[in-house]
């Protein structure tokens, strides 16, 4: 059994929670106090039906206005696999959390209605999920209900997607019909679409493969915490704690600490204080190395033979995700794994439309839910990988010095 | 499968320990909430995993509000003893005198809310900037919506509409002089994953989540155990059931089910056939009303 971490793209009219709810209900995973709860909710509505809807919406104001204000994460499982769903909802001004959402996200399902085809708010998800490198993409075409089940009308939106997938480059997308209001399609094959020969929904997020989405080729790991117990009997013990973002570590492997460039060995792996021969991606492991060398928290232990660019200054797309503006030359704390730096955002090159694509060059300032392109100094180097190649070690956050928020997401190039 | 395959239980584990070392490293001085529940126990035991073999970078915390079930503090003792790590308990009993609060009435009167004071009077007293809790997000809608690390202003309240965004496996921690933020390093984990991960680590549990026999009453639909803190009027039917706890929180507000489940493997089957959630199932004070969880955390509540 392992773990599928996948995000809903969609508005509500889309159907996104009406979908999800479909996907606990019938996998079993609402239980009796739960339903009851919302049956007592939906009863207080004008339509009496079963809202699944309400089973996502957590907070107060979300249920008083129904709407979705933030990221919300739902569980669920089968016996082949956990699933995690960030719900995040569709609106343009909530494209923060859609990033936020789809930054841990291994798939991304794109709700699509299918009485509208392409609109603005499908093309916008289509961008963010290839902005943030999500591995799979599953366009659900739903309220195929409503148009007759009509395989014309299903196969017009594939064409009109394929072609704005094709120009983002996204390679691995699915397309399903559905209809979360009756469950076609959503656990089992739906009798309706005699003409479509793939897969359920739910049978799709079980068996899309995930192990090529870890990368086992290039070891990175970051010193979160430094383990020296300075008792009698283990004076000179010094173990460095942290998790191995890609790749593998075998006892012997010449290493060497970034961004500071000194060289070393290998010479114990532990977890839990007991050691181990090799450690791989993932994995939360201790690591010793041969010499009595100068390593704190921040600081990468990679092999020698294969390293991450070391820069004080580079490009990236970035979300900016707060009510203050950001304007060329603004001061941050740069966080990228467990490195904390102060930065710089120099140039503001270009403002990207997320709707067509289109880059407005010099903008004077960025505001909420801009993704943008920008030029980083920071004022000690920093060790990543170009997010498209390592997203673990190329994806950083901006945080405002004064007010200690995160303010922004960045894809370092 | 390729041998460096994380199977799921190994990357919740992992997830957890980042978690807990990110707090051991930003933060000057950081808790461990211990309750005595097995989602604590399960923490004390990733910290174990994330620290050994130095010593945990902080103390265990429990906020002791006098309801307890006598196994559970036998247990903690045990443990704490076990391990040798630091544990600092403080009383509701003793901010209810001091502060001169109101205790709710009736048989089932909570100190649930009464505990905020306590954890809000130690976090002062020591200073701490970080508390580590076992809160998970299947539990209820509003810890669906929190995050794993959760900022709280001076007065411990959580503001769900100004939550910071928080982006792959990077977590901020910077807070202005009086605030601190809670961590959940097992948010992502549900009820039937940290009894698989009980299961697979040989954890130990207090007693009282096997089945045993007790004497309870019932109390719309939920088995409360008789106790110093129940005692049983005469409109009340006392009987004696084999039940278990899926929760252990205070005796005067956790619910048991009736149970045959000796073991880890009864109760994960019970679990996978179970058709009520958890807190619905065992905790009188949520069901006060739809938004109690967010309500409380909103003022300062784990």
């Amino acid at each position: 059994m392992d773990i599928l971490r996948f995000i809903t793209a969609g508005s509500v009219d889309d159907g996104k929670s009406t979908l999800i709810g479909r996907l606990l209900f019938d996998s079993k995973s609402i239980l009796i106090d739960q339903l009851a709860a919302i049956e007592k909710q939906s009863k207080n509505k004008s339509n009496g039906e079963i809202d699944l809807a309400l089973l996502t919406d957590g907070l107060r104001a979300e249920r008083e206005q129904g709407i979705t204000i933030d990221v919300a994460y739902k569980y669920f499982s089968t016996p082949k696999r956990k699933f995690i769903i960030a719900d995040a909802p569709g609106h343009i001004q909530y494209t923060r959390n859609m990033v936020t959402g789809a930054s841990n996200s291994e798939l991304a399902i794109i709700l699509v209605d299918a009485r509208n085809g392409v609109v603005e708010q499908t093309r916008r998800h289509y961008v963010i999920a290839s902005l943030l490198n999500i591995p799979h993409i599953v366009v659900a075409i739903n309220k195929m209900d409503l148009v007759g089940n009509s395989q014309d009308v299903y196969n017009n939106i594939v064409i009109d997607y394929q072609e704005v997938a094709k120009s983002l480059g996204l390679k691995d997308v699915k397309y399903i019909p559905i209809s979360a209001l009756n469950g076609d399609n959503i656990v089992e094959k739906s009798k309706h679409f005699p003409w479509y020969d793939g897969e359920s929904l739910l049978h799709h997020l079980e068996n899309v493969q995930l192990d090529s989405d870890v990368n086992l080729t290039d070891a990175r790991f970051s010193v979160q915490y430094v383990i020296r117990p300075q008792s009698e009997d283990l004076h000179d013990y010094r173990g460095y704690a942290g998790k191995v973002i890609s790749g593998i570590y075998k006892k012997g492997d010449k290493v060497v600490v970034l961004p500071s460039g000194i060289e070393s060995s290998v010479k114990a792996i532990e977890i839990g204080g007991n050691e181990i021969e090799e450690a791989y991606a993932l994995q939360s492991v201790v690591l010793h190395l041969e010499d009595d060398v100068d390593v704190s928290r921040g600081d990468m232990i990679v092999q020698q033979n294969n390293q991450p660019k070391i820069a004080q200054e580079f490009e990236a797309m970035l979300c900016w995700m707060d009510n203050k503006p950001l304007k060329p030359g603004n001061k941050y704390f740069l966080q990228i794994n467990s490195r904390l730096v102060r930065c710089v955002v120099k140039e503001l090159e270009y403002k990207l439309d997320v709707n067509t694509l289109q880059k407005n060059e010099s903008p004077e300032k960025a505001v909420l839910n801009d993704i943008i392109k920008v030029t980083i100094k920071t004022a000690s180097p920093v060790a990543f990988d170009p997010y498209k190649k390592l997203r673990q070690n190329g994806g950083a956050i901006l945080i405002d010095e004064t007010s200690c928020v995160t303010v922004g997401a960045c894809m370092i190039q | 499968m390729s041998k460096y395959h994380l199977d799921y239980l190994g990357q919740l584990e992992s997830e957890a320990i980042h978690i807990m070392r990110e707090v051991a490293g930003q933060f000057e001085r950081p808790a461990l909430l211990f309750s005595g529940g097995k989602d604590s126990i399960t923490l004390v035991h990733l910290a174990l995993k994330a620290f050994r073999p130095g010593k945990f970078p902080f103390p265990l915390v429990h906020i002791d509000t006098g309801h307890n079930f006598p196994e559970a503090l036998h247990f903690r003792d045990e443990l704490v003893n076990t391990i040798g790590e630091k544990l600092i308990v403080r009383k509701v009993a003793d901010t209810i005198k001091e502060k001169n609060l109101t205790e709710q009435k009736g048989k089932f009167a909570s100190r649930n809310s009464l505990q905020t004071y306590t954890l809000l009077d130690i976090i002062e007293e020591f200073k701490f900037d970080a508390l580590i809790g076992g809160a998970r997000r299947d539990e209820e809608k509003a810890r669906a919506k929190e995050r794993i690390f959760s900022v709280r202003d001076e007065f411990g309240q959580w503001d769900p509409k100004l939550q910071r965004p928080e982006l792959w496996n990077i977590y901020n921690g910077k807070i202005h002089k009086g605030e601190n933020v809670r961590a959940f390093p097992i948010s992502n984990w549900t009820e039937l994953d940290i009894w698989n991960y009980i299961k697979r680590e040989n954890i130990e549990l207090p007693s009282i989540y096997f089945a045993h026999e007790r004497e309870v009453i019932e109390y719309e639909g939920q088995l409360v155990s008789v106790s110093e803190f129940i005692i049983p009027d005469e409109s009340d039917v006392v009987s004696t059931k084999k039940v278990r706890y899926r929760t252990v929180g205070d005796m005067t507000c956790t619910a048991a089910v009736e149970s045959n489940a000796s073991n880890i493997d009864d109760i994960i089957r019970e679990i996978i056939a179970t058709k009520t959630s958890e807190r619905g199932e065992t905790r009188i004070d949520d069901k006060v009303s739809e938004a109690a969880m967010e309500d409380r955390k909103k003022t300062g509540y784990f």
